[in-house]
């Protein structure tokens, strides 16, 4: 650390999910954000700086929202850790700014009385005052820092009310440390909480100076993998624990009793609300958005818009991407005289950077919808209509958002899992998301159906019920997995669905739009870089080794991905496919509906539009083998579009589930399981129906 | 007078009467404010029955039948 880094006071932002801490947080620092993960866990840490009233300059850390310090996630354990100084890459915060949900003062201040505890020289943030004056609730500031010890400013982080008063208080250096007094612990529970303090010193688990809520919130904490520390002194914590639950059955539920009992005190001295809930816009608005059946014709509207605006909005922008990279294209064509060169640069780079940028207005639009669900409320009513159904596969109504999402595009289904704060459901979602028929498969169905049942025979209602049933396909087999990984390969027990429902309140758009851009930055930065360089290896293997004609059916055949589909062709012909398919399916790897560009090249057919797919089509139609039999017959067709449903075909979300799930191995797995369903079910379809005589 | 919160019907309400201890899924809840002694009411059901939304404390939660249904209350 820089000397000057030192001297600046780094301050720790802390609160329940739903406080509008980040609101705050974003208000604070704009855009002088840095956003990475913390080393080892799938958590986001937030730095950012802002200078007092006097100039000088803070440092504002905005650590993950949690509901106390004994974790149960990886978030609230990388919270914990910070302010106990467990970290060793993130310093111990010199100040805590403490934000509360004043609508929900009371259940807000058990988390707030555990990190007064810290001793911390600590500021209480009442944010949204304007929804606790709403309900009548009247929290008296004065007395509440007469009795805490600790300044306290009421603001309204959506409008900014209060910004200059916070600021006033960040920039104050003589605040001393709270009042309030450690909670009272029975004889023995201290006198087993010294005794496991020690022996965590000895083991070099804690440092010397801890005070007794190191031991205490790293006992009750039932997860090894969030402590941070050495294998052999996990053990230890577990034994200390079990011998404390040995001793001492319900300590933990026993303290949590005393806490609410505390709070209850200080609560009767400067909470005044009235005896019966008040009708609030909330309220109002959840008897309409949350009735049994006026919440679903709602619920339908909202998705119908989420996807006219994924699927329709965001195809203008789309097409400006893919018009001007095409130009770009023939710009840099006509500068750099023919060669290897250019032609890696005109067909390997351009394309590559362009298949990465092609996806950006769907990631903005949806992110920003999601901030605007998420930010209003809404997302925890999405989540409470639909969990019953998502309960049935073992999952909770959180994950229902990013997997709907993933029908545009699994890149920000997988992205949007970060919602979904129960680490095993976020997984399980991320692992089934890209079974979700997206949206570059579609050129793929509308191909093979088209080949299969031409429009003049049956009609476009037969293409419809096929296209249908490959997205139920899909889905089926998306829920199907979900309750497999659920039952069968995830440890570790079921954590409860605990949904907070939050009061509604006006979205803070600056504070949106700034999340939307750190995503949208974090997908190009991270995905672009691996999807590049794929591209530059498809572009590669399709151009050397070089034939010397000009025909580019026979350079695509005698290349190194005319090789591979021929080396490939033994493991793929039991599915009834070719070598040239064989190109298509390894093309696809870049992306599912590269596999009608790259065909087009196999087959030599020109076409002037992407869009028509009728060349290809027909040309594929009429596709014999050598011994003359069609390529394409109605069980092939079904074959590989089973394949296409089921298989993992998608380097570009390959690279985000990796960096989501913070290592190859679930990226990996999901390559592997989707991939191979894909390849028995279709051998399984081929096969069977080869034996029936199709 | 039902015996659990997951019984009891929407609009009323009841004091937590007891949970039983060490359940790390219960822990959470008394964290949230439901511990024995505290005044709970039923908002509403999700059209399908689960969940069911909570009023402790002024805060809305919600919650599952099989969490609501190891929380023994009497009448307020």
């Amino acid at each position: 650390m820089s000397a000057a880094a030192a001297e600046t006071p780094l301050i720790a932002i802390v609160g329940n999910p739903n406080s509008g801490k980040t609101t705050l947080f974003n208000l604070l620092t704009g855009l002088k954000q840095k956003v990475a993960n913390y080393p080892g866990v799938t958590v986001e840490k937030k730095i950012g700086e802002c200078y007092s009233q006097h100039g000088k300059k803070l440092r504002l850390i905005d650590l993950p929202g949690a509901y106390s310090l004994n974790a149960r996630s990886p978030d609230e354990a990388v919270l914990r850790d910070v302010l106990l100084g467990r970290r060793p890459e993130t310093p111990r915060p010199d100040r805590v700014v403490c934000v509360v949900d004043s609508a929900n003062f009371e259940r807000n201040l058990y988390m707030v009385s555990q990190v007064l505890e810290l001793g911390l020289p600590t500021i209480l943030v009442l944010n949204m005052v304007d929804v606790a004056e709403q309900r009548e609730w009247r929290i008296d500031a004065a007395k509440l820092t007469e009795i805490l010890g600790v300044p306290v400013v009421k603001t309204n982080a959506v409008s900014g009310q209060g910004l200059i008063e916070l600021k006033l208080a960040l920039s104050r250096e003589d605040i001393s440390p709270p009042k309030w007094q450690d909670a009272a612990l029975p004889e023995g529970v201290k006198a087993a909480l010294e005794h496991s303090r020690d022996e965590m010193r000895q083991a070099g688990a804690i440092h010397t100076r801890s005070s007794l809520l190191e031991p205490l919130y790293l006992l009750s904490d039932h997860d090894p993998t969030h402590y941070g520390i050495a294998d052999t002194q996990i053990g230890r914590i577990h034994e200390l624990r079990s011998r404390m639950e040995n001793d001492f059955p319900g300590w933990e539920d026993a303290l949590v009793a005393e806490r609410y009992r505390r709070i209850e005190e200080l609560c009767a001295q400067v909470l005044k609300r009235p005896d019966q809930e008040i009708e609030t816009i909330t309220t109002k608005l959840d008897r309409i958005l949350l009735h049994p059946v006026l919440g679903f014709v709602n619920l339908l509207l909202v998705l119908g818009l989420l996807f006219f605006l994924i699927f329709k909005v965001a195809e203008g922008p789309m097409g400006w991407i893919e018009a001007g990279f095409g130009q770009l294209g023939a710009w840099v064509e006509g500068l750099i005289s023919p060669g290897d060169f250019r032609d890696l640069i005109v067909n390997g780079v351009v394309p590559g950077v362009s298949g990465v940028v092609i996806f950006l207005p769907q990631i903005l639009i949806l992110f920003f919808f999601i901030g605007i669900m998420e930010d209003t409320g809404y997302m925890s009513r999405l989540a409470f209509i639909m969990d019953w159904a998502m309960s049935k596969v073992g999952l909770n109504g959180k994950s229902f958002l990013p997997f709907l999402s993933s029908y545009a595009c699994a890149i920000p289904g997988v992205m949007a899992a970060r919602t979904i704060d129960s680490p095993k459901d976020r997984l399980i979602t991320i692992l089934i998301a890209p079974l979700a028929s997206c949206s570059a498969r579609l050129p793929v169905y509308s191909l093979l159906i088209g080949v299969l049942f031409p429009v003049g025979e049956v009609g476009a209602f037969v293409q419809a019920g096929i296209m249908l049933g490959l997205y139920s396909l899909g889905t089926f087999g998306a829920f199907f997995f979900a309750w497999v990984f659920n039952k069968f390969v995830m440890k570790g027990s079921a954590s409860p669905m605990i949904l907070e429902m939050p009061s509604y309140k006006m979205p803070a758009l600056k504070s949106i739009l700034l999340q939307v851009w750190q995503r949208a930055r974090m997908f190009l930065v991270r995905a672009g870089t691996i999807i590049l360089g794929i591209s530059i290896l498809i572009w590669a293997a399709s151009t050397y080794p070089k034939t010397a004609g000009d025909d580019s059916a026979k350079q695509m055949e005698h290349s190194f991905a005319g090789r591979a589909g021929k080396l490939i062709e033994p493991v793929i012909a039991p599915l009834g496919y070719d070598w040239k398919i064989g190109i298509g399916l390894i093309g696809s790897f870049a992306a599912r509906e590269v596999f009608n560009s790259t065909m087009s090249v196999v087959y030599a057919v020109e076409s002037e539009d992407d869009e028509n797919l009728a060349p290809l089509r027909d040309k594929l139609a009429a596709e014999r083998r050598p011994d003359g039999r069609l390529v394409y017959t109605p069980l092939v067709c079904i074959s590989l579009l089973v394949f296409y449903v089921f298989a993992m075909q998608c380097v570009s979300t390959i690279a985000i589930v990796k960096r989501e799930t913070g290592s190859w191995k679930w990226a990996m797995f999901q390559l592997g399981y989707m991939t191979g369903t894909a390849y028995l079910l279709s051998l399984l379809i081929f096969q069977i129906g080869s034996a029936l005589g199709y | 007078m039902p015996a659990t919160l997951a019984e009891l019907p929407v609009g009323s309400s009841a004091i937590v009467q007891a949970m039983p201890t060490g359940r790390s899924c219960l822990t959470r809840l008394r964290e949230m404010g439901i511990v024995p002694g505290t005044r709970v009411s039923v908002t509403r059901r999700a059209p399908l029955g689960e969940p069911i939304e909570i009023c402790v404390r002024g805060s809305h939660l919600s919650m599952r039948n099989h969490e609501a249904a190891f929380i023994a209350i009497s009448a307020a």
